[in-house]
């Protein structure tokens, strides 16, 4: 009997195990199901073109250009005219080895990058000879285009997403643009829309056979946004123009709607030298660069004194705390005493008596240091008033990030009696130690665009409006309209300073600035400065400052410019400044010998100085 | 009589048979797939080349059907002796695809008279079963049967194609059907699990294992009777002990590294997805992402994707796991099982031995096949180089197995003439 049933019994005992492993295969365990998507279903995003940007007029300023990777499939491949093809895409033979080697050892049946980003004309000629090439063909992608080559400090760049972030972020891709810097870093979200994926079949050598259940999963990209800058392009490309040569920045806003006109850095680069085959080249000498540091933004980065265009804040803060008033005089004799046996000089004659009105235009040191006294002073103690006097330069966007949309910035500094008290101990120290800061040279540092942006805040007789470089659609910014930030200074003080701000340009120190009819405020600054130079301290040429606004009433501009090393403000800052209005206001200068000028003139000189290694004359 | 004989035929197994080829047809269509699409009847595709061994087969079945069953074994031997001397031509006239030298080439169609060896040795293993002469508890008998079965294993291993070979080990069914010492069977089990465990633990283990084992049953055994003989235990433990090294030392010296891969992939003992599980573990992933009712005919991925080797012939069960999923696969097992079972019952209502060891031996031999097959593509067997019957691509394979399935249906319907 036990004979008639083994084969019997074992069959049907198999029958009962497959049907058991069936059921944790098939049923129980999905693990299988994910493998099976992952080694044979390829998901390929599908990237949207990424955003234009414009100008504030609509002129295009970025687009996207295509360019080609020259792809190479080593199964398909054969012998070729490696001659040729390292002449038409100017390759040096070693390099072309290289590639053809990692792309065998990367796999021989899956397509790698011979030669990246080939260029229009380059693939033009290539292209009809690519029968004689067996296995090469090319793939497009788009770069940016930048139609007009300005503002790259404004702009920032693009680049490929590394390794490590695509391991922190999981909805990064391989291969995909994100913004690096600047407004692109900003808005890349917009600018890069929303990605789509494909699905593919692929095989058992991971090559894609054709497009998985006829794309019914796949999922369409969201078209990415443009972008509408408020920069005025051609303002920003003149502003450019003036700098060459130097170093320093612009920094241009309208004042009724903090909207940037300008931002100019220089050095800077040309942004068409980030894009395509010889971008890491280009991008390392711009990194290596370490003295003139082309990456380095001036106007948002750079810290400085502000110099005397501070004086004009002692001015409105002592107005406010009725530390003076508009008939307040001082005396001046070619300087002051501040303190026993502490003297500080001043260019006006003895026996000068100025009210504010004069002590603006004709910059008195001993004016305004008084007035610093008095703010300080008339509290009840010094470190009271010093943080009294802190408070409102607060309010006027100085010694904090103002917010706008560019991703860099610093602080600048405006020191309080925290400071102070750490630096000297506390009660060690009163107004005549911090006098310096009255005229904008002690411990105050300030960038160019936070200068620009209280420039804006005396044109607006008050208040200034966040600095900002995108004019956003309101979907985009949910409230429409960037609030007022109130400097707490009562506008009816600002018309005296305004009044002293006119006469700099017309008789006082910045004459050179004058434009006929338009009637500009504004103010020179001229700052010490000092470097180390083998372990001492060594003064170099005094930076060149000049803020200002145009027009008197109703200003659309208002700009602060520095030059570093421009001797003194009415040399370079106040007519670059000048030039600028003009040029924004009027739409082209009449000046033309000034405009020379500025183009032409180069402190290339001056900045080699200390790095001759002999001795020099500063301000010479 | 004819029409009778129609009447009589084993109707389910037929329609069994009927759709086993078919979905086989389906499936194979399946992995040969691709865009362009060829008709049906094209030779320059495997689905065509099937298709068309299929038709040859339908038209074989009613000739083999008629033939009066007395033929078979007055003409076994002759079968056999053809069919051995087809198999020893092989290593003059052969051509070797893949590494075999196991086929014929006879005008863009190629013969692997190894399938064919296994409708002959089932048949002269029957006949000689059958002899009034010769009884299988006879040593001479049971030497002439185990030649009958080693010359084509021998023959087969020589092309080398191990895995056609091992499949004539199936025929011990029919001997023990036909009363073979069951010690000998037992001996049989007893040795494969020993040889197993050898694998997965020490043989130092697996011996102390057997002698607590063996310890034990002495004890019962002693309990229930009053005189039980020590010595036959003794030698028993020593024999377990004496295979369980004998096994390691040939599993470590004798195998072969690709032999050994297949054993310890199946026995967990190595993990390895790239380089020798690749196939089971991409065969594993194709039938488990399949799920409950599968991707459906022409959507597996892994199958288009050609992830596993060999799909349309040996690992043709990942196609169906995968596009079938778990309703097509168990459809598949069951009727495999049903055929099997079917067979094997009516086989025991024939009264003479030939019919009844024929039929046995063409059970044993599809549930070999059922087994190594479908257990390999699942994990559960080491990777062995056997077709799936009546499914697989693969003309010999499909003709040969046509042929003993008719050959069975004949003697079936003429059981009671």
């Amino acid at each position: 009997m036990i004979r008639k049933i083994v084969l019997l019994s074992i069959t049907l005992g198999s029958a009962l195990l497959f049907l058991v492993r069936l059921t944790t295969l098939q049923l129980l365990d999905t693990d299988y199901s994910e493998i099976s998507l992952n080694n044979a279903i390829e998901k390929r995003p599908i990237y949207p073109t990424r955003g234009l940007i414009y100008d504030r007029n609509g002129t295009l300023i970025v687009a996207n250009q295509p360019v080609y990777d020259l792809m190479v499939i080593p199964e398909n491949s054969a012998a070729f005219d490696t001659l040729e093809l390292t002449k038409l895409l100017s390759l040096s033979k070693d390099e072309l080895e290289i590639q053809l080697k990692k792309a065998k050892q990367y796999s021989r049946k899956l397509p790698s990058v011979v030669v990246r980003h080939v260029s229009k004309e380059e693939r033009a000629v290539l292209q009809e000879k690519l029968w004689k090439y067996p296995g090469f063909y090319f793939q497009k992608k788009t770069v940016r285009d930048y139609v007009i080559p300005t503002a790259a400090n404004v702009l920032g760049y693009i680049s490929e997403v590394n390794l490590n972030e695509i391991r922190f972020n999981d909805s990064y891709d391989l291969g995909e643009m994100v913004g690096r810097q600047g407004i692109e870093k900003t808005y890349d979200n917009q600018l890069r829309g929303e990605k789509g994926y494909a699905y593919y079949q692929k095989d058992r050598f991971n090559r894609i056979i054709g497009s998985y259940e006829n794309g019914d999963f796949d999922q369409k990209p969201k078209s990415s946004t443009d972008l509408t800058l408020t920069l005025d392009a051609t303002l920003q490309l003149y502003g450019e123009a003036l700098m060459q040569n130097k170093r320093g920045g612009i920094v241009a806003i309208e004042p009724s709607s903090g909207e940037v006109l300008a931002l100019v850095t220089a050095p800077n680069y040309n942004p068409n030298i980030l894009v395509g085959r010889t971008r890491t080249k280009n991008f390392s000498i711009l990194v290596q660069d370490t003295l003139a540091k082309p990456l380095f933004d001036r106007g948002l980065q750079a810290e400085y004194s502000p110099g005397s265009p501070f004086k004009v804040l002692n001015a409105l803060i002592g107005l406010q705390e009725n530390a003076i008033t508009e008939n307040t005089v001082f005396s001046c004799n070619q300087g002051h005493y501040y303190a026993r046996g502490a003297f500080m000089k001043c260019h006006c004659a003895m026996g000068t008596q100025n009210n504010l009105f004069e002590g603006i235009y004709k910059s008195c040191n001993s004016y305004f240091s008084k007035t610093y006294s008095r703010i300080l002073d008339g509290a009840e103690n010094s470190a009271e008033g010093m943080d009294r006097w802190k408070s409102y330069l607060n309010r006027f966007g100085l010694g904090n990030y103002l917010g706008y949309d560019l991703p860099i910035g610093k602080k600048g500094f405006i020191p309080g009696s925290t400071y102070y008290d750490r630096v000297y101990r506390k009660g060690a120290w009163s107004t005549p130690t911090v006098i310096s800061n009255a005229i904008g040279q002690g411990e105050v540092l300030t960038t160019p665009i936070q200068m620009a942006n209280f420039t804006a805040a005396i044109a607006n007789r008050g208040y200034y409006i966040k600095p900002h470089f995108t004019r956003l659609n309101n979907e985009m910014l949910g409230d429409s309209l960037y609030p007022k930030n109130e400097t707490g200074i009562d506008s009816k003080h600002f018309e005296t300073v305004i009044d002293g701000m006119h006469q700099v340009v017309e008789i006082g120190t910045a004459r050179i600035a004058k434009i006929k009819g338009i009637e500009v405020c504004g103010k020179t600054g001229t700052v010490e400065n000092f470097i180390r130079l083998d372990g001492q301290k060594t003064q170099l040429t005094d930076h060149s400052i000049f803020i200002a606004f145009a027009p008197k009433e109703n200003p659309k501009i208002a700009l602060a410019v520095f030059v570093e090393n421009g001797y003194w403000g009415a040399r370079w800052a106040a007519p670059i400044a000048s030039l600028m209005i003009e040029k924004y206001i009027n739409g082209d200068v009449q000046r033309k010998w000034l405009e020379g000028q500025m183009l032409m003139g180069s402190l290339q000189e001056e900045y080699n100085k200390p790095l001759s290694g002999k001795p020099f004359e500063i301000n010479e | 009589m004819n029409n009778n004989l129609i009447f009589r035929l084993d109707g389910v197994s037929l329609i069994i048979y009927l759709a086993l080829v078919c979905f086989g047809l389906i499936n194979i269509y399946s992995t040969s797939y691709s865009e362009e699409v060829l008709p049906l009847w094209n030779l320059g595709s495997p689905i065509g080349k099937q298709f068309w061994f299929f038709v040859i087969s339908l038209c074989l079945m009613p000739i083999v059907l008629f033939i009066k069953p007395n033929f078979f074994d007055h003409l076994s031997y002759l079968f056999y002796g053809i069919s051995i001397l087809s198999l020893v031509g092989l290593f003059v006239l052969g051509q070797t695809i893949s590494g075999a030298t196991s086929w014929y080439i006879l005008g863009g169609f190629s013969l692997q008279p190894s399938e064919f060896a296994k409708i002959t040795t089932i048949l002269v293993v029957a006949l000689t079963l059958s002899n009034i002469q010769s009884d299988i508890k006879s040593r001479q008998t049971l030497l002439k049967l185990i030649l009958f079965i080693s010359i084509p294993i021998l023959l087969i291993i020589l092309q080398p194609d191990a895995g056609s070979a091992l499949v004539f080990l199936g025929l011990f069914f029919v001997l023990i059907r036909e009363g073979l010492d069951l010690r000998i069977f037992y001996l049989g089990l007893g040795m494969i699990s020993i040889f197993i465990f050898t694998l997965l633990f020490d043989p130092l283990w697996v011996s102390i294992s057997c002698l607590i084992l063996i310890l034990i049953g002495y004890l019962i055994i002693k309990n229930n009777q009053q005189r039980t003989p020590r010595n036959p235990f003794i030698v028993l433990i020593g024999l377990c002990v004496l295979f369980s090294y004998s096994a390691n030392f040939i599993f470590h010296s004798v195998f072969e590294q690709r032999h050994r891969d297949r054993f310890n992939i199946i026995l967990g003992l190595e993990t390895d997805t790239k380089g020798i599980g690749y196939n089971i573990n991409q065969s594993k992933i194709a039938i488990g992402s399949g799920g409950f009712s599968g991707k459906g005919f022409l959507n597996g991925t892994q199958t288009k994707g050609g992830f596993v080797p060999e799909q349309h012939t040996d690992y043709i069960f990942t196609t169906i796991g995968e596009e079938w999923g778990f309703l097509g696969s168990s459809v598949v097992i069951i009727l495999f099982t049903t055929l099997i079972c079917r067979i094997l019952l009516r086989a025991e209502r024939h009264n003479t031995t030939f019919p009844r060891a024929y039929s046995y031996g063409f059970a044993s031999m599809l549930f070999v096949h059922f087994f190594v097959n479908v257990g390999m593509t699942l994990g559960l067997v080491p990777t062995v180089g056997i077709p799936l019957p009546f499914i697989s691509y693969g003309g010999s394979s499909l003709l040969a197995f046509s042929l003993m399935f008719f050959i069975y249906l004949n003697f079936d319907a003429n059981r009671l003439s």
